[in-house]
């Protein structure tokens, strides 16, 4: 079994476009997994029937016993996070300030403070349009610990990858370059990133390619919109070709892949077109060198 | 006046809005933009102006220090994030999950793990005539923004007035880096595109801006592609849709060259002053 994981470093590149189509190509041999529990797309291309879901709880946080609080203002002394204020004469903890570390529970002197297990989100395990699995989250609002809901289901996405005897988990990635990323990554077998060529998609190609170098994985790229700007089109091929990742293809700019997803389709399913003859070739070279 | 322009969904187009809003404003009075995507900053490539600050941002994380230490283990008994782990003969300290409580330092009875600045990022300050423009980057590697943005955030709040306008690019999604932007904002952008994916991130982009109970209004941008559910769903949730920037090939192409739009696209400076009268009324109104 392995892993692929799909990230951009920027959003909006065609990411989650491009990974619902491998999750299409594949059928059978794949388990996929929305990796981008914060503003998770893939569901709205791929029809998961939602057939299991469980709350996800993850880190604590403090509350006050107003009754067995004395007033003494050690917790909000202690918090680094600003997270104690004193409201209408009481010591009141801010959940969305509050990290959870426990310092203010630790020192009070009538142990007034319980730490509180949070619950962060949903996660559901679903059949999809293929017929396969697919695990998915929902992050509570403000939630924090997002690269752990992201470790839950990439893991719960293996289990059933294992279990199933399936290929390929399919994982579609966050943006960014921070722990859910993170999360991600760790235990990829291969990395596909997909960027534009834009200033802003290479900049941000460049750094996520430093976090991947990190953990060594093997790499492919898509450049989407590839006909945006030729200059910098070059550019990223440049830097694809001094850094050895493999160029698995380049995209046209092509309005199609939204109205294929304004019509709940994958670009693959929506009529034929050049954009997808090139993301079947993609998937079967990526099949190829994972 | 705090503008902080957000989107649930990445690439809906939060840099070209504030980038070119900030630099349109800036023609006539003063205008600080700060990019708090400290992951993927992008508003720098489209803004430039001399360097007038540069600043390494460090968090603070514990060191062990074996002199006295007796291996008792509360350190890693206190650590909530298991960024502190006892070993056989030494403590081990993972500095990417510690979150700098000071817990572990100062309950620690031998003084063993005191507190050592530890770099996450850097910030960087340019100005360019009345823009003054901000940006944090976190060191690749660092997996929380968080801190670097609160950072960020203190050091524009102590160097400028809240007298002039603050207008802040925030990173996409909705967990906790978003908030640690958007909390403290007086009027919040939605950026977001006509598709099924900008309406359903969009959905939640709205339900953490009523959580934070925040005022806020949404930009579509690539008016034109998709179809009209976005609009729709502003209109059922009595949400004003302030301002709509057309698809056009060409806005993406000067968008890829890093170049800012107003000045060769007419009909989008229409656009900023109709976002910035809006937010500027409101506020005057003090309506929510």
């Amino acid at each position: 079994m392995k892993e692929i994981v799909v990230i951009s470093g920027k959003g909006g590149t065609g990411k989650t476009s491009i990974t619902a189509s491998f999750a299409y190509l594949g059928g059978g041999e794949i388990v996929v997994a929305d990796c981008d529990v914060d503003a998770a797309d893939l569901h709205l291309l791929l029809e998961p029937d939602f057939k299991t879901a469980e709350d996800f709880y993850s880190g604590v946080i403090a509350k006050i016993d107003q009754d067995a609080c004395t007033k003494c203002g050690k917790c909000a002394e202690v918090c680094r996070f600003g997270a104690i204020p004193v409201i209408d004469g009481q010591y009141v903890v801010q959940p969305l300030d509050c990290e959870g570390c426990g310092y203010c529970a630790r020192i009070c002197p009538t142990e007034a403070i319980a730490m509180n297990l949070q619950n962060v989100g949903e996660w559901y395990i679903s059949t999809i349009k293929t017929g396969s699995s697919m695990v998915h989250a929902r992050l509570g609002i403000g939630a924090e610990n997002s690269g752990k809901l992201v470790a839950k289901v990439k893991n719960e996405a293996k289990n059933i990858a294992e279990e199933q005897d399936r290929k390929y988990v399919l994982v579609d990635g966050s943006p960014g370059i921070g722990c859910p990323v993170v999360s991600s990554l760790s235990g990829a077998n291969f990395v596909v990133l997909v960027t534009e060529p834009t200033v802003s998609g290479i900049h941000d190609l460049k750094r996520v390619y430093e976090l991947v170098k990190k953990f060594g994985i093997k790499t492919g790229c898509i450049i989407n919109k590839a006909d945006l700007n030729n200059t910098v089109e070059k550019e990223i091929l440049q830097f694809l070709s001094e850094n050895d990742i493999n160029h698995i293809a380049s995209l046209p700019y092509d309005e199609t892949f939204t109205e294929a997803m304004t019509n709940g389709q994958t670009i693959v399913e929506f009529g034929e077109s050049r954009v997808k003859n090139l993301i079947e070739q993609s998937w079967d070279k990526i099949k190829d060198i994972a | 006046m705090k503008i902080a322009i957000a989107s649930g969904k990445g690439g809906t187009g939060k840099t070209t809005l504030s980038t070119n809003l900030a630099a349109y404003l800036a023609e006539k009075e003063s205008v600080v933009l700060t990019d708090l995507d400290v992951e993927e900053p992008n508003s720098g490539l489209f803004i430039h102006g001399n360097l007038i600050n540069r600043e390494d941002k460090y968090k603070a994380v514990p060191r062990w220090n074996s002199d006295n230490c007796t291996l008792c283990g509360n350190c890693q008994k206190v650590c909530n994030f298991h960024a502190v782990i006892q070993l056989v003969d030494q403590i081990m300290v993972f500095p990417e999950l510690c979150h700098s409580c000071y817990a572990c330092s100062e309950l620690c009875p031998t003084g063993s793990l005191p507190m050592i600045p530890e770099k996450m990022g850097e910030l960087r300050e340019y100005q360019s005539g009345n823009l003054h423009f901000v940006e944090s980057k976190l060191d690749v590697g660092q997996e929380q923004a968080v801190p670097l943005i609160a950072q960020t955030n203190k050091y524009v709040d102590e160097k400028y007035s809240d007298e002039i306008i603050k207008l802040y690019d925030s990173p996409p999604g909705t967990s906790c880096p978003v908030i640690e932007v958007t909390k403290d904002a007086d009027f919040v952008i939605l950026v977001t595109e006509p598709t099924p994916f900008g309406l359903h991130d969009l959905t939640l982009a709205v339900e953490t801006m009523r959580e934070l109970d925040k005022k806020f209004g949404v930009v579509v941008n690539r008016y034109g592609i998709g179809n009209d559910d976005v609009i729709d769903y502003c209109e059922s949730e009595k949400i004003p849709v302030i301002a709509k920037i057309s698809n056009s090939r060409r806005i993406a192409e000067l968008y890829s060259r890093g170049r800012l739009l107003y000045g060769e696209i007419p009909e989008l400076k229409d656009e900023l002053v109709k976002v910035f009268d809006f937010v500027k009324g409101n506020l005057d109104r003090g309506e929510t």
